[in-house]
């Protein structure tokens, strides 16, 4: 059971419901250990003739073979641009914890 | 014979600048691992065109510079820096 983060991006042209149906569809196999939506966002640099895409956050902990299925999915799916599935390492676990508990106090607070 | 001696131009400047000492920021603030997933850090690390900055300049060590690099290289196929830019800041 490895933690992996994953990044990937949507096509903006999606409505609301195809968005949240496609975010779903990612998730089962894997034990979600957090998600966030980083919403609408302006891209860098235009992706297939788009310039602006739904970005999604999540991270969970997983085998290698469920990574690798997920990856399978996310070729697979044309909604999908891009994404970038990445392994944390112990340093990089214990950012995402800050980072959790950081957005956590923070949206108490709000 | 006073005034031509307080004429005389130097030729080199006088205050040559005095030689920064570079310290790696992350070793000394302790920071362990960067994120790609915020661009507002890396830009430090990035010129005006979007090209990262060489460890001369900035200062950091080998084993953190191959991070920023590896950091930056994910956040530019995110899209969330660009690869090449004409006015980054």
């Amino acid at each position: 059971m490895n933690q992996y983060e994953t990044v990937f991006i949507l096509t903006p042209v999606l409505s609301d419901v195809q968005m949240k149906e496609a975010v779903e569809k990612f998730k089962e196999g894997a034990e979600i250990v957090n998600e966030e939506n980083w919403g609408m966002r302006k891209l860098a640099y235009p992706i297939e003739k788009k310039s602006t895409g739904f970005y999604e956050f999540i991270e969970f902990n997983a085998e290698p073979s469920v990574v690798e299925k997920l990856e399978v999915n996310f070729r697979r799916d044309e909604r999908v641009i891009r994404f970038l599935t990445t392994k944390q390492d112990k340093y990089a676990a214990e950012y995402a914890a800050k980072r959790r508990s950081l957005r956590q106090s923070k949206s108490e607070e709000a | 014979m006073a005034e031509q001696t307080s004429e005389i131009r130097y030729l080199a400047p006088q205050t040559t600048d005095v030689k920064k000492k570079k310290y790696c920021r992350f070793k000394k603030a302790g920071i362990k691992y960067i994120d790609y997933k915020d661009p507002e850090f890396l830009k430090r690390f990035l010129n005006e065109q979007g090209k990262l900055l060489p460890r001369r300049i900035t200062g950091t060590s080998l084993k953190f510079q191959r991070r920023v690099a590896q950091a930056v290289k994910r956040a530019r196929h995110l899209a969330l820096l660009p690869y090449v830019t004409d006015m980054m800041k």
